[in-house]
C-alpha cells in the first residue's frame, strides 16, 4: 500500500503531462463546434433565385439531382473572408470540375448581385437565403461554411472558415475523392 | 434619495438581447420561450446562451423558438428541434445517454473514492496498536521527581 502511495506523484504529473499534451496542442481547435449533420440526409430547404440575376434558385431536390459530390458554399457579399474564398473556389470550378452550388446567406440581392458580377460567378445553382433559415437548417454558425454532399444525398464534411490554405483545400479535395469513392 | 437608489440597485438586472420585436404577446409562451433560450447555448460566443447573445444566429434561434412554440410544440419539441441541427453541443444541460454516462456519473465515483479514502485512513488509525511503551521505572522515578519540584514551586 505505502509502495503505491510513494508513486502517487509520479502518477499525478503523468496524468497532468498528457492533459497538457492533449490540451495545449496547437492543432486542437477549443472552438471546433461537431456538426450535428455529418452521417444526414441534406436538410430540407428550397431557396428562390437572387433576384437580378440568371442562376437557378436551391432547393434540397437540386442537391440530390447532381450526380456525384456537391461543394455546398454558404456566403455573402458583406463576409470579407468570402472574397478569398471565392477565388479558391473558382479555381477549383474550373480545374476540377466540381459540382458548386451556393447559399447567399442573409445577404441583399442587389449588392450580391454586384458581387458575383465584380468577381464571376462559380456557382451552377444559388438560393437567396435573406432571412437565415436555410442556415440554420444547415447548422451553420456564421460565414463561409461549406459542406460536402456526396452522391447519395448524405451531407460527409463540413468546412467552417474560408477554405483559403493548402490544407484545407487538400483536405476539401481528399474529402470530395472518399465521397466520390463511396458513391455507387 | 439613497434609499430609492439602492431599491433601484436591487431590481437591477444584466441588459437583455431580447428585442421588443421579438416578444410573444402571450406571456404564457413568452415565459416558456425565455426558459428555453436561457437553455440553448448560442453557437457564435459559446458561452453565452441565446437569450442574453446579440449575435444574428442567436437573434434567429430565438424567433425560431417562439414561432415553434406558437405552432403549438412542446418545450421538448423545440429542443429536440434545434439538437437535430445543432447537436447536443447547443444544451447547457448534456441529456443522459452512454455517451454522456461518465460525464454526469464521475462527480459520484470520484466523491466515493475520497470517502472511502478517508474511511480507511480513519481505520487504520484506529486499528494502529499503541507505538509508545510503558515508562520504565527509571522513567517513573524522574517523573515522580519532576512531580514533586513542581508541587513545591506552587504556592
Amino acid at each position: 500500500m505505502s509502495r503505491i502511495v510513494i508513486y502517487l506523484p509520479l502518477f499525478a504529473a503523468i496524468a497532468i503531462g498528457l492533459a497538457g499534451w492533449w490540451g495545449l496542442n496547437p492543432d486542437r481547435d477549443p472552438n471546433a463546434v461537431p456538426s450535428a449533420l455529418i452521417g444526414k440526409s441534406v436538410p430540407v430547404f428550397d431557396l428562390l433565385a437572387i433576384e437580378g440575376i440568371q442562376t437557378a434558385g436551391l432547393a434540397t431536390a437540386d442537391i440530390l439531382e447532381i450526380d456525384g459530390p456537391v461543394l455546398v458554399n454558404v456566403f455573402a457579399s458583406w463576409c470579407v473572408p468570402c472574397r478569398a474564398e471565392h477565388a479558391v473556389l473558382t479555381r477549383m470550378v474550373q480545374e476540377d470540375g466540381l459540382n458548386l452550388v451556393g447559399i447567399n446567406y442573409k445577404n441583399d440581392p442587389s449588392d450580391a448581385a454586384a458581387w458575383l458580377a465584380e468577381l464571376g460567378n462559380p456557382y451552377s445553382k444559388i438560393g437567396s437565403d435573406r432571412n437565415g433559415r436555410a442556415g440554420i437548417e444547415w447548422g451553420i454558425s456564421g460565414v463561409p461554411e461549406t459542406f460536402i454532399v456526396d452522391g447519395n444525398g448524405v451531407v460527409v464534411f463540413r468546412y467552417v472558415g474560408p477554405i483559403q490554405t493548402d490544407a484545407a483545400l487538400s483536405s476539401i479535395r481528399q474529402e470530395l475523392a472518399q465521397a466520390d469513392e463511396d458513391t455507387p | 434619495m439613497i434609499r430609492l437608489i439602492c431599491a433601484l440597485l436591487l431590481v437591477a438586472t444584466t441588459a437583455l438581447a431580447v428585442e421588443p420585436d421579438e416578444i410573444l404577446s402571450d406571456p404564457n409562451l413568452e415565459t416558456r420561450a425565455r426558459a428555453i433560450s436561457v437553455n440553448l447555448r448560442c453557437v457564435v460566443c459559446q458561452n453565452e446562451p441565446i437569450d442574453t447573445s446579440h449575435a444574428g444566429v442567436a437573434r434567429d434561434l430565438r424567433i425560431l423558438v417562439r414561432e415553434r412554440l406558437t405552432a403549438g410544440d412542446t418545450d421538448d419539441q423545440v429542443y429536440n428541434y434545434v439538437v437535430a441541427r445543432y447537436g447536443d453541443y447547443v444544451l447547457f444541460k448534456p441529456p443522459w445517454k452512454p455517451t454522456t454516462y461518465a460525464l454526469w456519473l464521475a462527480p459520484f465515483v470520484i466523491g466515493l473514492l475520497g470517502i472511502l479514502a478517508v474511511v480507511s485512513v480513519f481505520r487504520r488509525e484506529r486499528a494502529r496498536p499503541q507505538t509508545t511503551p510503558d515508562l520504565n521505572a527509571e522513567e517513573e522515578r524522574q517523573l515522580a521527581r519532576i512531580n514533586e519540584i513542581t508541587e513545591d514551586r506552587t504556592p
